[in-house]
């Protein structure tokens, strides 16, 4: 009677964190801006966790290389209306996402730790439209988005590095004049 | 046919698509992540050079499995390069091939086209403009607009945000202009 108690009141503990950080977290705007800032985790994990997100990783950099996703001729069709190839990866990975979430909200499915998963919306900014244009063009002249660099490099495209260090410094330059930048 | 030729083969959409769509209920399930690669170039950024630069001060080392994500994906890819290849070149749209053999691009055995994307082409114009003014517009471009492929593609879509599809509709565009129209000037320099 009295462990029951005490799960229950665990449990509370973790819900009522979690809806903490949500509710105190002001700084929204700026963490909208990067994909992977909200909706984290508030529990504190070992290092040694991290290796099942590399597991995940691993997975999906075999994928991309056996589905030709990281193929600068793949991306080339895709931008010369020549193949459904990308078109039809990225449109069913769509549909299997949205399907998911939509089923992670109805079921209010929880990670395997317990905690809940909550969604935060993005907010429009400018910066969407000139950085995604500005992302396009590179995407269709590099064959690669962030991901498949990564791919890349792995599947012996040694060369690819040089592409990656000057991704992380766009990325560095955008974070010094993100004031000047409209948005 | 064995199951490791069956998996040489290169793997049709249907079957890559939906494996892409169930990274994100995977990551979020196993511990409330969400999905999105660009921001592992910002980590870097945040524990190589923040410099005095507010947006890389935060606390990167809470973002680390996202550094763990795109090292298993650097992993993956070497894996399937060592173990996975597909012993055929890759089979493109005629058309495709046929406009490429005007600006010198005829092997098809490697995921990038090798008489392009080399050590010693590296220091050529086409080259130079392709390889570095190409990945400095995905790192400035991505974090300009908030997320890639994966975060607003494939996660922003996923949760039906509008601002995600503006974006997405923008890398096309953008996507559409270079290959169509800039790209056949900087592959004939």
């Amino acid at each position: 009677m009295e462990q029951h108690k005490n799960i229950a009141e665990d449990e509370l503990v973790v819900e009522q964190k979690h809806h903490e950080f949500l509710t105190e977290n002001t700084d929204f705007e700026m963490r909208s801006l990067d994909a992977t800032c909200f909706n984290e985790s508030e529990l504190q994990h070992p290092w040694w966790h991290n290796f099942k997100y590399a597991f995940v990783g691993l997975l999906f950099g075999i994928l991309f290389v056996k589905a030709e996703v990281v193929s600068w001729f793949r991306i080339q069709e895709m931008f010369r209306l020549q193949s459904f190839h990308m078109y039809g990866i990225i449109g069913s990975a769509v549909v299997v996402g949205i399907i998911s979430v939509w089923l992670i909200k109805k079921f209010k499915i929880k990670t395997i730790y317990g905690e809940p998963i909550e969604f935060v919306d993005k907010k429009f900014n400018k910066g969407q439209i000139y950085g995604g244009l500005l992302f396009g063009l590179g995407w269709a002249v590099t064959g690669a988005c962030p991901g498949p660099l990564f791919a890349q490099i792995g599947s012996g495209a040694t060369v690819i590095t040089v592409t990656l260090l000057s991704a992380i410094a766009g990325t560095w330059v955008y974070g010094k004049f993100r004031e000047q930048l409209p948005h | 046919m064995s199951l490791i030729d069956f998996i040489k083969q290169p793997w049709p959409w249907y079957v890559a698509g939906p494996l892409i769509g169930l990274t994100v209920p995977t990551l979020l399930i196993i511990g409330n992540k969400t999905f999105g690669i660009s921001s592992s170039l910002r980590h870097i950024c945040a524990a190589c050079l923040p410099g005095k630069i507010p947006f890389f001060n935060y606390d990167w080392k809470k973002e680390v499995w996202n550094l763990f994500f795109v090292g298993g994906i650097l992993l993956g890819g070497f894996i399937a390069f060592l173990f996975l290849q597909n012993p055929e070149p890759m089979i493109v749209n005629p058309n495709l091939s046929s406009e490429l053999a005007t600006y010198g691009i005829t092997n098809y055995d490697s995921l990038v086209p090798t008489e392009v994307f080399n050590w010693s082409s590296l220091f050529t114009l086409r080259g130079f403009i392709m390889m570095v003014v190409g990945g400095f517009l995905v790192g400035f471009g991505t974090r300009y607009a908030g997320g890639c492929t994966s975060g607003h593609a494939i996660m922003g879509l996923s949760t039906l945000q509008w601002p995600s599809l503006v974006a997405t509709i923008s890398f096309m565009v953008g996507g559409f202009i270079m290959a169509n129209l800039l790209l056949p000037f900087i592959l004939k320099l």
